[in-house]
Formats: structure tokens, sequence, C-alpha cells
């Protein structure tokens, strides 16, 4: 039933999905070739979203980039926030306090697990399960509220700065956040129960869009796409930036690189977080939560590559300093963008409903895509 | 509290009415036949409207949401509000379509799920027609909805409804076949085809046909979920891969009248399975038309249930589940009972 098998009596024809199409998960526009209900070819077109976001950087000075930069991948800010100061940082050889890096990290790993939510209810929602969709949003939402009382925002967070970060928590943001992760490992097992073994569940994501780890190293996919094919490679353990070298966690990896697989590797990555943030938060010590630097900021001149890694696979970010106000040159790297890419390689021969499944799977955000 | 005193009381008014104005007896039949169907029709609106507002609170409570709260006492006017909506909506018919084909579809697809009802024993006595093949009627009247999904796809000039409209006349095709064949089994045990008979042979609670059909009676809940469309196996409006199916290019009263026919649907096949399965009206103490409401509107709580909870099968394992899983236990449970209940 999977072939595409063109005879005397069907004919292909193409079908555009997107960029208004409600799996679509933003403004991604795919062109299929479709004999019948499967596919001959995907097409993906992007750049509907193109805001021209590394040129725009251009013209601002480093402080001023951090909100932009913000809606670069706005599902995880923290992370793009992240990866643009650290490689500010490494270029001025700016120090960070103990307690700013802590709180880095606790912010960053709850961001992955509000960005891994977000992956499961809208997997699910593709599936056609509507209900695990708003559970996950139930617990994002106590994830955006600790997110909310420590920057005043909710989704553009504009947090970490270049040396420190921009506020210290408020007094009952340990108590919450201490609450979320004793409970949310519970929820996790709820999700679990409502999915993981679901027969339909499995009938629609086991042996589906199988990407081998040939296809996924020769793609460059990364973070859990890539771990789903059975590549252990996880920069917070291959290439530790800030204090990842100091918690302890295991990299889940799947076994076939299917749906399923991927979905797994994400469950499971949201227990290994809650417990960084578990650890994080005992560790916590006191003192500065940033360090003084001066009124004007000019790193000098020099080019730095920091990458980090996150929701979406490996996230870069490459600045080019001529030593003024600001950067000569910015350059992303996402990981949705090179997951689009997989689709024209293994979209061919699977239904409407399998590449739909895939897609969910890959976890793309198209922002991020087009920047 | 039973009714059937209520309708003597109208037949006997309408046959004096009648022979006072000089009628023949026969003009007092014909009243009461459009009393009954109109009776029938707004019954029909009373429990889409009652379901439409229950689904949505029943999801909002499964999703720990409220659902719709505003409109009245918990929202209970939120179905109302919507139609009126609906009622004002432009009508739009998209620049070449089949005008006749797209016209008449809703109309045929709403008027079979009345149809059904015609036969539908809501209670001792309170039956629009007691016909002698009465599920035959049914199971045969409901097939016409397939002919008006086909003839929505095929109109709308649209390729997602095109594919809806091939999927669902697929689906509902394959999945009347052990529909039929897990019913044949309360038919052969209870000798007739009549709705009122098969209810009749229900006395107590343990002749219920779910204890002596229980595979029939698993066979037909799943059966009936894919007939009405709905999920696991609402694969028609796959919302994720067809926008909607095939009612995309519906708007305003025609959509409306797909949406009633789809809760109609749902009713009825509850109701159905309330007579077949779980003894129609009988039950101790309350009033039997009340009995069968209340048994219906648990086996509709269950299939709604299910729609909140599963996810959605792929087109093919659909085909797949019915061809290779349901239709051969539902010959397996045919000729179990052959076996056990020999006349």
């Amino acid at each position: 039933m999977n072939e595409a098998t063109p005879s005397q009596y069907s004919e292909e024809f193409e079908v555009n999905m997107g960029p208004q199409h409600p799996s679509t998960h933003g403004v991604l526009r795919l062109m299929l070739r479709m004999n019948g209900e499967n596919i001959v070819r995907a097409t993906p077109y992007i750049g509907y979203l193109h805001r021209a976001i590394e040129k725009i950087c251009e013209n601002r000075t480093y402080a001023q980039c951090i909100p932009l930069l913000d809606r670069f991948e706005y599902v995880t800010s923290m992370a793009s926030e992240e990866v643009f100061v650290l490689a500010t940082e490494r270029l001025a050889a700016v120090e960070v306090p103990e307690r700013a890096e802590y709180l880095r990290v606790i912010m960053l790993e709850f961001n992955r697990i509000a960005s891994h939510l977000i992956f499961l209810g809208t997997f699910s929602l593709d599936l056609g399960a509507i209900t695990p969709f708003l559970y996950c949003l139930r617990e994002r939402e106590q994830i955006m509220d600790l997110f909310e009382m420590t920057s005043g925002q909710r989704l553009t967070y504009n947090y970490i700065r270049v040396g420190g970060v921009a506020y210290d928590i408020p007094e009952d943001f340990l108590p919450l956040a201490r609450k979320f992760v004793d409970t949310f490992q519970h929820r996790i097992d709820d999700y679990e129960a409502i999915l993981t073994q679901n027969p339909i569940f499995l009938a629609r994501t086991k042996n589906v869009g199988i990407i081998s780890k040939d296809i996924a190293v020769n793609y460059a996919a990364s973070g859990p796409v890539l771990r789903a094919s059975g590549v252990k490679w996880d920069l917070r353990r291959d290439d530790p930036y800030s204090i990842y070298d100091r918690f302890k966690f295991d990299i889940p990896t799947g076994t076939v690189g299917d749906t399923w697989d991927r979905y797994m590797v994400r469950v499971q990555e949201m227990r290994q977080s809650n417990e960084i943030v578990r650890q994080a938060l005992d560790q916590l010590p006191q003192g500065d939560y940033k360090t003084k630097m001066k009124a004007v900021f000019k790193p000098p001149v020099g080019e730095c590559y920091a990458r980090i890694e996150n929701a979406r696979g490996e996230m870069g970010c490459h600045i080019i300093s001529d030593g003024s106000t600001k950067p000569y040159r910015v350059k992303l790297r996402g990981g949705s963008f090179c997951h689009t890419q997989l689709i024209p390689a293994i979209a061919p021969g699977m239904m409407i409903a399998d590449l739909v499944a895939t897609f969910a799977s890959l976890d793309v955000i198209l922002p991020e895509v087009d920047r | 509290m039973e009714l059937t005193p209520l309708f003597q009381w109208i037949d006997t008014q309408l046959i004096s009415l009648v022979e006072w104005l000089g009628l023949p007896i026969w003009f007092a039949e014909l009243l009461e036949m459009v009393l009954a169907a109109v009776a029938v029709l707004l019954m029909a609106f009373l429990i889409v409207l009652f379901l439409v507002w229950w689904e949505r609170k029943l999801s909002g409570h499964f999703q720990q949401r409220l659902g719709p709260m505003r409109t009245g006492w918990h929202g209970w006017l939120q179905t109302i509000a919507d139609g009126l909506k609906l009622f004002q909506k432009e009508d739009i018919i998209p620049t070449n379509v089949d005008r006749k084909v797209f016209f008449w579809a809703p109309v045929v697809c709403f008027a079979s799920s009345y149809a059904a009802f015609a036969v539908i024993p809501w209670g001792e006595g309170v039956i629009p027609t007691d016909l002698n093949i009465g599920i035959l009627y049914i199971l045969s009247i409901t097939t016409f909805v397939v002919i008006s999904l086909l003839m929505a796809g095929w109109s709308s000039n649209n390729k997602y409804a095109l594919l809806g409209g091939m999927r669902s006349a697929a689906q509902i095709v394959s999945y009347e076949v052990p529909l039929t064949l897990s019913v044949l089994g309360v038919i052969m045990m209870t000798q007739s085809l009549s709705m009122v008979a098969i209810v009749e042979a229900q006395e107590s609670v343990f002749s219920w046909f779910i204890w002596r059909q229980p595979l029939g009676f698993a066979i037909y809940l799943v059966a009936a979920v894919a007939e009405t469309n709905r999920a696991p196996f609402d694969i028609p409006e796959a919302e994720q891969e067809l926008v909607a199916g095939f009612n995309i290019e519906y708007s305003g009263m025609k959509f409306a009248m797909f949406f009633l026919a789809e809760f109609l649907n749902l009713f009825l096949v509850s109701a159905i399975a309330t007579t077949l399965f779980l003894g129609g009206w009988q039950g101790p103490f309350l009033p039997s038309w009340l009995w069968f409401i209340l048994k219906t509107t648990f086996v509709i709580f269950v299939i709604i249930w299910f729609k909140w909870t599963y996810p959605r099968l792929r087109v093919d394992q659909l085909m797949e589940f019915c061809w290779k899983v349901l239709l051969p236990l539902a010959f397996l449970n045919l000729i179990i009972s052959g076996f056990l209940f020999r006349g």
C-alpha cells in the first residue's frame, strides 16, 4: 500500500499544502506530487517568515541584538539569547558569575521542557488526539509563569545578557520551581500513559518516517532528530558550554529513527531536563547575578562561533567583530533549517497522514528556518 | 408517567375533530403522521442542541478546562447562539461548482438521518411507526449519507473535498458490512426485524443482548463510531491532512445541515445500540422513555469519550482493521450465535 505505483488508471496530481494549512506549524509551504493518497515528491518552499534578523543585527549594538534574537526561535527564546551572548562573551572574554551561570541553566532547561511540551502537544494534535495538547499547555503555563515573574515576559524574555542575567530571581521563584519539578515527573507519566503504548498511536508512529543514521548525519540533522536515529551526540556533553559539565544526566537515544523514536527521545529528554533543573536548584550559589560591564561595550576585533544544544538541535551563532559597538556580521544556525531539508529525502512513498506525523515529529519551527 | 395515554388522547381528539369537520377518517391518520413527523423533527433539533453543548462541555472537562461558560448558565445557550450565527452567514457558492449537486448534498445528508428516526422506539408505545422491517430500514436509509458525502466532495471542485468525500465513502461502505453482520446476531435471536419486537425480547436486565451478544455489541460499537466519522475514525474530516474534508467549501446553513446530520447520526447509532443491545426502554421505576434517553445518553457519552482520548488511524490502517479484524470477528460471532441459539 505504501509504494507509489503508477498505473494506467491513475493520474498524478499536485497538491499545494500550505502556507496556511493547519498542520504545517506556521507558514511552511509543501508542494506535493500525489498518486492517490501516496506522495511521489514533496518540495518545501520556505521564506514566508523572513525578517532579515541577521542583517538587522549589524545595525544594532550587542545589547540591542538580544531582544531581536528572541524572535529568531521564539519557542525557546532563552536558547537564542544564550547562543548569541555566549559567542559575545567568548569574543570579549567576559567573566560570568557563578550564580548567573546557574540561573541560565535553570532557565534554559525550563525552556527546553516548555518547547518539548509544545512539541508533544502539536504532535498528538497532528495525529488527531486533541486532549494531550491541552494537558501539555497546562504544564507549559506554569513554566511561563516562572519566566514571567523573573523577566516580566512570557515569550520573548530579553533575560540573558552579556556578563550575566538581567534580574535575579524573585523570592517565591524557588519554592514554585521546586514544586513544578516535583510534580512534573508524574505529569510525564500521565502523558506516556495516554500515548506511548496506545495501539493506535503505535500504528501511526512505529516505522513511519524512518531516518537512518546515514541520512541523519549527511543532512546535518542534530538534536533529538539525530539522537532518535541512534547517534549519541549532545553538545551539552560533547562540547560543554556554560556549566553543563557539573550535572549528571543521560542522553536518551532511539534505535530505528522512526517517528515513535523521536517522540520517545523528547519525552525522555524532558525527564532529564527536569533532573538538571533539580540539581541546579539544589546547587544554586549565592552571589552576583551579573558582572559590572562598561557603559559602552566594544569587543575586540575578531570572530567567534558558539554553539549550544537547543530543543531543536544544534543552535549556532557566528559573530564577526570589527571592534565597534555593533557586530560586523552575525550568522545564525538552527536545527529546523536542516531538518526541513529532510522532507524531500524521506517523503516519497509516504501517505499524506504519515507526512503530517513525520513533519510534526521533526519539530520544525518556521521562524527559525526563515530568520 | 408513560406517554401512551397522551397519544391515545390526541388520537381520539383528532378523530372527533375530523368527524366534526365531516372529513373521511384517513384524514385523521394523515394529520397524525404530520404531527408525528413534526414532533420528531423538533425532537431532533432539541437533541442536536443538547448534544453539541454537551460534547463541548465534556471535551472541556476532559481537557481540564470549562468549555462554554458565557452564554447562559454554564453556556447552555451556546448552541443556539452558534445556530443564529450560521443562519446569518452569507451562503457562499464557489465558482465552477456543480450547483445542483452542491445544493442537494446537505439536504440528502440531513434527510437520510432524519428519515431513520421514523422507527426509533422512544418508549413503550412511543414509536413513530413500528415497521416490521425496522432495523433493515434504518440500515438501508442511513446508507444515503454516503451518497451525500460523495455528492458534496465531487461537486465542490476542490481536491481536499474530493479526497475527503472519497475517503468517507470508502470508510462508510466498508464499515457497513461488519455493522450489519453484528446486528444479524440479534435478529437471529429475536426472529424479528421489528424494533419493538427486539426490545420486547429483552424483558429483564439479564436478557439484554449485551450479555448474550457481547462480541456483537463490541463490533457494533466500533463500526458505529466509524459510521459516524468520529475519532478515532474521523479520516474524512482529518483537519490536519484535509483541512475539513468533504464540507470544506460549505458555509452558512448548508454547513449547518451537515453539522446537524452529523450529530443526528451520533444519536441514531447510540439509539440503535440501546435498542438492540441495552434493552431499549426496559427498566424499573422510571418511565420507559426516560430509560431510553438515559441509556442512549450513556452510549453517546462513551463515543464522545473515545473521540477526546484517541489519536486518529491512518486511512489504510482503517481499512485493514475493518476487513482483517472486524469482519472475521463478525462472521465468527454469527457462526457462534447460529450454533448456540438454534431456534
